[in-house]
């Protein structure tokens, strides 16, 4: 990405085509495709060479690659053609304007709705179309843009069910006397681990609280606990800040950043610029259910159409 | 003027009852209000907590035992009527329960909208009756069965209630709830036409005859279940003994008084153990999905959780105990017929599990006693109290009759004589207004306002983490109790 910077410009949607590898665009990218080409014929050394960088490192380095997604609600086009891919250990930003497509990207990455047509990959594998709790196994884990909480259950309910591979959901472990008590076992330990996700949280003090009975920042706030909890790979984060007070929301995101130099992956859709600027490497802009620029937030700052989509000229 | 009867009906026989019931459901209120207030306290408030409420569950039946003893001895029945009232009570509050306790896994933890109880229930007693059933003797009218014995029956009733769980969630689980519910009461009646249906009265299966009896229904003429249960226990000389302990009561042939009374006890083990067996399965990471699924199915696969499979297991294991259920229900009666298995038995089982409330396993045991106790068999009861007490004579065969005295001569006799006798009907609608208050005033439920944690362990954060970093947290919140 770094040496594309400079021709980041009014080019940068073509940038994103030729940047995910996709040799066969669609009429709807045509436009695209031409400004694809010119740019391919201006650079290309360049571009071959990012080219089999990225093809070597796919499997590695961009965790989460989606090809092309379409998906239409009866006459809305929600999603038209998107395509992007996410680098590992990175913190990527999706932002775009109402209704740009975002939160239905998220649902048809991590299965949460059919897609039409296209194709997602994880970690090279094609998930393509994977109910999501199967892309959930496989370290994939979103979050919702309105919080889904559990709402009459606790918040140690909630936090408690995320782990992947509890024993004690099978059926005859948990009824059966002697395999109950490795199932107690297991419990025990996870519970130390809750309490310390709830410390962390800051809604320890809620724990034997009903879900339902929290605000909407709390409930915020839960849902990122219980992805979390899923210990995945990578996780789409969907608004995770709104009706975050500001003190916790720099906690949260140092820990983001902490979580990242382990190795997770984050792409974030947020609607504040400020933190989305200061805080990822690499912002994607949607529009229309299309990806309008994928570039470092400095160059999206200054790109034309990404300001006449969604920034206005104020900023 | 109608209904005034009908509430000192209440007050009077009903009215011991919840005389009694009022003061433990309070009870109850404060002791499931402890754990709560506790719930960051000391680790053994999961065992205390399950005796709570045994001790609560037992409260209620003994105070709606007391209340039914109590009226007819004022009344002064005999000994062999009060305890075939006992018997009876114990019977209904047994097998109410128990069904009870299957639906709340559906619908309680689940969030599986079940309204096809009653097709499980059949499908499990005539699967029972027809494998049971002796091998036909020919000539005779009566449909013949497979001649295994009744344990085989009672599995392969459970086994194909089970198996047809599985055939109505496969379509079903994938619609939402609305439709599995009307998937659910379709299948119910399915099962009870395809029962009626003179098709399959009697026909071949690999060489074996058996059959459903069509309309007319079968007659268990298996061997008598509990004798069999006895002689396999041993128990039988013990049963004699006790019907010759009870002979200096009733003098008068106790035996059939004497079986009743220990079918119905045999019933309250069940209920234990279906008890048992769901207070397990919720509390634990099993039914902590189940719970999740019940609260929002798209964020709990979100999470990893492969929903549809849950959902199955659940429902399947709902269904089995259902027509577990079905089978105690039936087993020791003379006869079944496709008429014991209309709808209004689904719902009966709905309105004790609204009663008790939704997503407790405590109150399905208590819903479906104080079902039992005070809208099914309790409008007859106090109908037997009132007209031992008063008789009123002949009652009048049509409403008119009834009414025109009263109109022409303020004679309410014959109205009262009228409602007393047309009781097991008017007891629908006592539920339905009671089903109604229910839904207004507490929709919950009696116990459906608490919270039963679903996992094997007191989720109170581990006390001694800090000063004891040495010990595992596993010990530490295991707390050394062996309820495992």
């Amino acid at each position: 990405m770094g040496e594309t910077e400079a021709e980041a410009d009014v080019e940068t949607s073509a940038e994103a085509e030729t940047k995910t590898g996709t040799e066969t665009e669609t009429g709807s990218a045509s436009r695209a495709d031409s400004e694809a080409n010119a740019e391919r014929i201006e650079g290309t050394t360049a571009a071959t060479e990012s080219e089999t960088i990225s093809e070597t490192a796919s499997l590695t380095e961009t965790p989460l690659r989606v090809d092309d997604l379409h998906k239409s609600f009866g006459g809305i086009t929600a999603v038209d053609g998107a395509s992007f891919d996410v680098e590992s250990g990175s913190l990527t930003g999706l932002i775009g304007p109402n209704g740009a497509g975002k939160s239905t990207t998220f649902d048809l990455i991590t299965g949460t709705i059919a897609l039409d047509s296209g194709s997602v990959y994880f970690n090279g594998e094609d998930v393509t179309g994977l109910p999501p709790h199967a892309t959930a196994r496989k370290g994939l884990v979103r979050t919702f843009q309105i919080a889904r909480q559990l709402a009459d259950m606790t918040v140690l309910e909630n936090v408690m069910l995320a782990p992947q591979h509890q024993s004690g959901e099978s059926l005859w472990r948990s009824v059966l006397p002697f395999a109950r008590r490795g199932i107690r076992r297991e419990e025990g330990e996870l519970l130390t681990q809750v309490w310390d996700t709830l410390d962390f949280f800051d809604i320890s003090h809620l724990a034997h609280e009903d879900a339902g009975n929290l605000s909407g920042g709390q409930r915020k706030l839960l849902e990122f606990a219980r992805a979390l909890s899923t210990d995945p790979d990578m996780l789409l984060l969907d608004e995770p800040f709104a009706g975050v007070n500001p003190t916790l929301e720099k906690r949260l995101l140092s820990h983001i950043h902490e979580l990242r130099e382990e190795g997770y992956t984050f792409l974030i859709v947020e609607h504040d610029m400020d933190l989305i600027m200061d805080n990822c490497e690499r912002v994607i802009v949607m529009h229309q259910g299309r990806v309008l620029a994928d570039d470092a937030p400095e160059a999206i700052l200054e790109d034309e159409q990404v300001i006449d989509a969604y920034l206005g000229g104020t900023v | 003027m109608s209904t005034s009867p009908d509430g000192d009906a209440d007050t009077i026989a009903a009215g011991g009852e919840t005389d009694q019931e009022t003061p433990s459901v309070e009870r109850g209120d404060s002791a499931s209000a402890g754990p709560d207030n506790e719930g960051t306290g000391t680790g053994d408030t999961v065992g205390s907590f399950f005796d709570r409420d045994i001790t609560l569950i037992l409260a209620v039946i003994g105070g709606i035992y007391l209340a039914y003893l109590l009226a007819g001895l004022a009344l002064g029945f005999e000994a062999r009527g009060l305890i075939n009232v006992v018997a009876r009570l114990t019977f209904l509050i047994g097998v109410f329960s128990m069904l009870a306790l299957a639906l709340n896994l559906h619908w309680g933890y689940t969030g599986l909208f079940n309204i096809g109880v009653v097709g499980f229930m059949a499908v499990g007693i005539y699967t029972m009756a027809m494998v049971s059933k002796p091998v036909g003797t020919g000539g005779s009218a009566q449909v013949p069965g497979l001649g295994l014995p009744i344990w085989v029956g009672i599995i392969a009733g459970v086994v194909v209630a089970t198996l047809l769980g599985l055939l109505v969630a496969l379509p079903a689980l994938r619609l939402r709830a609305d439709y599995l519910a009307i998937v659910t009461i379709a299948m119910s009646e399915i099962v009870r036409f395809i029962y009626m249906s003179g098709q399959f009265q009697e026909f071949t299966l690999f060489g074996a005859q058996l059959g459903t009896g069509g309309g007319s229904g079968l007659i268990l003429n298996y061997a008598d279940p509990l004798a069999a249960l006895l002689a396999f226990l041993g128990l039988s000389e013990v049963y004699d003994g006790l019907v010759g302990a009870v002979s200096t009561v009733i003098p008068n042939n106790p035996a059939p008084v004497v079986n009743q009374f220990v079918y119905a006890a045999l019933l309250m083990g069940f209920v234990a153990g279906f008890y048992w067996l769901l207070k397990r399965t919720g509390e634990s990471p099993f039914g902590r999905v189940l719970k999740a699924i019940r609260e929002d199915e798209d964020a709990t696969s979100s999470l990893g959780k492969n929903t549809n499979r849950f959902k199955i297991k659940s429902f399947m294991l709902g269904c089995a105990l259902m027509g577990l259920g079905g089978i105690l229900w039936y087993m020791g009666q003379g006869a079944v017929t496709p008429l014991s298995f209309r709808p209004q038995i689904t719902f009966f089982v709905w309105i004790a599990l609204i009663i008790g409330g939704a997503g407790s396993n405590t109150g399905s045991v208590i819903g479906g006693a104080v079902f039992a106790a005070v809208l099914f068999e309790g409008p007859l009861y106090f109908r037997n109290l009132v007209v031992r007490a008063f008789p009123v004579g002949n009652a009048p065969t049509t409403f008119g009759e009834a009414l025109s005295p009263l109109l022409s001569a303020l004679d309410v006799i014959p109205l009262i004589a009228f409602t007393l006798d047309n009781m097991s009907t008017l007891r629908l609608v006592i539920m339905g207004v009671v089903l109604v208050l229910i839904m207004k005033n507490r929709p919950e439920g009696l116990m459906g306002h608490r919270t039963e944690t679903a996992s094997t362990i007191d989720l109170s954060r581990p006390e001694r983490r800090e000063t004891r970093s040495d010990s595992t947290p596993a010990t530490a919140a295991d707390g050394g109790r062996s309820d495992g």
